[in-house]
C-alpha cells in the first residue's frame, strides 16, 4: 500500500503580497510555503503511515526550487518524492496541471491498495479543481472535503464537511481524497527526519519522461495550451474602514437600521 | 571559511522557529508567572528529537552535533528562556557526559531512558559551599560492597524536580581534593534520594530548580561514570560544552527581546512619528544586532569546534560570556524602549530581563568565564 500526496508551493500571503505592475504576482520577492491544506493531506498520509506502515510519495509540479519543499515533507516523514518540472510544464492552469499530474502519479503507479491525496484547494489560485480533475482523468473514484478518514483493507471511510452538515461516504481503494484543515494539525519534521530527508529519493519527472504518456496532450499543456485565459488582473482597491455602533440599548438599534435602510440591506 | 548554515542546520532552525511561535510563544508569559513547568512542550520536543538530540542513533537519539542542538536552544529561547533552559542541561549537562565518559553498559542503558524514553535529565554539581570553587563539595561516596553510599545534598539544581537521571559528583577520598572527587549517574528512583527546597527565582520560573539530597542513598558501583577520581575533571569538561547551551540559550534572549522591541517601536508614536524612527532608537538597535551577530559567530564557532572534537574551552567561554553580558545589556534597553509598558507583565520585556540575568551567574559565573579565558591564555 503507498499514498501519493499532491503539494503545491505557494506564496505565503501572510507576509506580504508583492504584485507586478502588469498585474500578475511578483512570485520572486515573496516567501514561499507548503499549500496550507497540501499539509493536511500529508498529515493523513503519515497519520496512515503510522498505523500501517504504508509508504508515503509526495508529489509537485513547479520549478526546481520546489525540491526544497519536498525535502521539508520527507523530514516530516515522507519516504520519497517526485519534483515535475519543465519549461514545457511552466504557466499551466488546473485543465493542463491536472493532466501532466496525473501522468506523473500514473508513472510513479496506482496500485489496487492504494490512495490519491490532494489539499482541497491552493491558497493562491482557490479554484479546488486539480484534485478532482486528476481523479477524473486516472478514473479514481473521488471524495472531496475529507474531514475525517478511516481506512480498513480496501475501503476507505471519508466524512465530507459540507457547508450544511457532514456527509459519510465509503468507498473502494484506489481512490483520491481531497482534504480539509478540518481534517487535522500537521506536525513538524523531526530532528531525525531532518537528517534522514537528504538520504531519500528525490526524482525528477521532466519533459522527456512523460511526454509520450498517454494523458500527455502536448497541445493543451504549458501556459500556451491551456484553455483558462486571464484577461484582467487587478489589486481590489482597499475597503474603506468600517463604523462601529457602540451600546446595547434602543437607540443604538435604531441607528443601525437606519444605516441598513439607507444603504438597501433590509 | 564558509559562515553558512548547511541544509540540515538550516531546516532545523527554521522547525524550532515554527514550534516557538505555534507552541513556546502562546504559553510563555503563562509559564513564568504561574512558575510552571512546560511539561507538554517539553514532552512535544521529546516527539521531536529534540531532547537527547546528540545521543547517536543507536541510542535512541538523532546524531545531531553540537551546532544543531544550539540552534534549538537559541529558537527557544527567543521566547521561553525556561524551555531553552530545560532542553539545555538536559542535552549538554546529562546526555553528553554520558555519551562521552559512559561505558558501553551506562550508554545502552541511560541513553534511550533521555530520548525515546522521554526521562529528563540534570547535572548535580554546586552545593551550598561549592559555587565557583567547585572543588569544594561535601557530598561524600563511600564503598560499601557492591554499591556506594552517598551522602549530602546539591543545590540550585535545573531540572531538580522533574528529573529521572542526574550526573551527580561527589567525594569518593577526601584527602585527595579534586582528585577525589568522582561522578555518578544516580536515578531519582534510587533509595535515600530525595528532592528538597524548590528554589523561588527571580527569572526563569518555568525552569525547575531545586535542592537534591542524598541520605544514605544507594548508588551501584557500576554507576559510577568515567574512572574513580576524575569527577571533577568530568564537570569542567562537561561545563564547557554546557557553556555553548548557555550562550545559545543568552543569544536567543537577546535576539528575541530585540525583536519584540523593534516591533512595539514601529508602532508606539510619540512626539508625532514612531519611535522607532529616532536616530536614538535606531543606534541603539545597531548596538543590540551587532552584538546578537557577534554572539551568534562565537557561539557557533564553539559549537563547531565542539563537534569536531578539538579543544573549545577558550571559545566556549567566550560565547557564553560575550552573550550573557549582551542580553543583559540588550534586555535592559528594549525595555528602556518600552517605557513604563515594558515593566509591567502586560509585555514580555521584564520576563526576558529577568530571564536574562542569571545567565551571567549559572554555568560559571561571568568572572569565572574571565578566569577560564584568561588561563587559556597562557598568563
Amino acid at each position: 500500500m503507498k499514498i501519493i500526496v499532491c503539494v503545491k508551493q505557494v506564496p505565503d500571503t501572510s507576509g506580504k503580497v508583492a504584485v507586478n505592475p502588469d498585474g500578475t504576482l511578483n512570485r520572486a520577492s515573496m516567501q514561499t510555503i507548503t499549500n496550507p491544506d497540501d499539509m493536511n493531506a500529508v498529515e493523513a498520509a503519515l497519520k496512515l503511515k503510522d498505523e500501517t506502515g504504508c509508504k508515503v510519495i509526495v508529489v509537485t509540479m513547479g520549478p526546481p526550487p520546489a525540491a526544497g519543499m519536498l525535502r521539508e515533507l520527507m523530514a516530516m516523514g515522507a519516504d520519497e518524492a517526485v519534483l515535475v518540472s519543465a519549461r514545457e510544464f511552466g504557466g499551466s492552469d488546473t485543465y493542463a496541471t491536472s493532466q501532466i499530474l496525473a501522468a506523473a502519479i500514473d508513472t510513479i503507479g496506482v496500485e489496487k491498495d492504494d490512495i490519491v491525496m490532494c489539499g482541497r484547494q491552493a491558497i493562491d489560485g482557490d479554484t479546488a479543481q486539480v484534485g478532482p480533475q486528476i481523479a477524473e482523468k486516472l478514473g479514481l473514484p473521488q471524495v472531496t472535503y475529507a474531514a475525517d478518514i478511516h481506512k480498513d483493507g480496501d475501503t476507505v471511510t471519508v466524512q465530507r464537511m459540507l457547508e450544511d452538515g457532514y456527509m459519510t461516504i465509503k468507498t473502494q481503494t484506489p481512490c483520491l481524497l481531497t482534504c480539509i484543515k478540518e481534517l487535522n494539525s500537521p506536525r513538524y519534521m523531526s530532528i531525525g527526519g531532518i537528517y534522514a530527508t537528504y538520504t531519500k529519493p528525490l526524482e525528477t519527472f521532466d519533459y522527456a519522461k512523460l511526454k509520450d504518456h498517454k494523458l500527455i496532450d502536448a497541445s493543451t499543456i504549458g501556459l500556451k495550451g491551456s484553455p483558462t485565459n486571464i484577461f484582467k488582473s487587478f489589486t481590489p482597491p482597499q475597503k474603506g474602514v468600517g463604523v462601529m455602533l457602540e451600546g446595547s440599548g434602543k437607540e443604538t438599534c435604531e441607528e443601525l437600521a437606519a444605516i441598513l435602510i439607507k444603504k438597501h440591506i433590509i | 571559511m564558509d559562515f553558512n548554515l548547511s541544509r540540515e542546520h538550516q531546516l532545523i532552525q527554521k522547525m524550532m522557529a515554527e514550534f516557538t511561535e505555534n507552541e513556546v510563544k502562546p504559553i510563555a508569559a503563562e509559564t513564568d508567572l504561574n512558575s510552571e513547568y512546560p511539561r507538554e512542550n517539553i514532552e512535544k520536543l521529546f516527539q521531536l528529537g529534540v531532547m537527547g538530540m546528540c545521543v547517536p542513533k543507536e541510542y535512541g537519539g538523532a546524531g545531531a552535533d553540537p551546532l544543531a542542538s544550539a540552534i534549538c536552544i537559541e529558537e527557544l529561547s527567543k521566547q521561553c528562556a525556561s524551555t531553552g533552559d530545560i532542553v539545555a542541561t538536559h542535552n549538554g549537562l546529562c546526555c553528553d557526559p554520558i555519551l562521552t565518559h559512559g561505558t558501553e553498559e551506562q550508554k545502552a542503558k541511560y541513553l534511550p531512558m533521555l530520548t525515546t524514553g522521554h526521562k529528563v535529565g540534570a547535572f548535580a554539581l554546586t552545593e551550598p559551599n561549592a559555587g565557583s570553587d567547585a572543588s569544594k563539595g561535601q557530598t561524600e561516596a563511600r564503598l560499601e560492597g557492591d554499591h556506594y553510599v552517598m551522602n549530602g545534598s546539591k543545590i540550585f539544581i535545573t531540572n531538580g524536580y522533574v528529573a529521572d537521571v542526574f550526573v551527580v559528583f561527589a567525594m569518593t577520598d577526601k584527602s585527595k581534593g579534586t582528585k577525589g572527587i568522582s561522578a555518578f549517574i544516580v536515578e531519582s528512583g534510587f533509595p535515600g534520594f530525595s528532592v528538597g527546597k524548590h528554589e523561588v527565582k527571580m527569572g526563569l520560573h518555568g525552569s525547575p530548580t531545586a535542592e537534591i539530597v542524598f541520605t544514605d542513598c544507594i548508588v551501584p558501583k557500576e554507576n559510577m561514570l568515567g574512572k574513580e577520581g576524575k569527577g571533577f575533571s568530568i564537570a569542567m569538561q562537561t561545563l564547557d560544552g554546557g557553556r555553548i547551551g548557555i550562550a545559545a540559550q543568552a543569544l536567543g534572549i537577546a535576539e528575541g527581546a530585540m525583536e519584540e522591541a523593534i516591533n512595539y517601536t514601529k508602532g508606539r508614536v510619540q512626539f508625532g512619528k514612531p519611535i522607532s524612527k529616532f536616530q536614538n532608537t535606531q543606534f541603539t538597535f545597531a548596538d543590540m544586532k551587532m552584538g546578537c551577530e557577534a554572539g551568534r559567530l562565537l557561539t557557533y564557532q564553539a559549537a563547531v569546534l565542539k563537534g569536531q572534537g578539538v579543544r573549545y574551552t577558550k571559545e566556549a567561554a567566550m560565547a557564553k560570556l560575550w552573550c550573557s553580558e549582551h542580553a543583559m545589556k540588550t534586555t535592559t534597553k528594549a525595555l528602556q524602549m518600552f517605557g513604563g509598558y515594558g515593566y509591567t507583565k502586560d509585555y514580555p520585556m521584564e520576563r526576558m530581563m529577568r530571564d536574562a540575568k542569571i545567565t551571567e551567574i549559572y554555568e560559571g559565573t561571568s568572572e569565572v568565564q574571565r578566569i577560564v579565558i584568561s588561563a587559556n591564555m597562557g598568563l
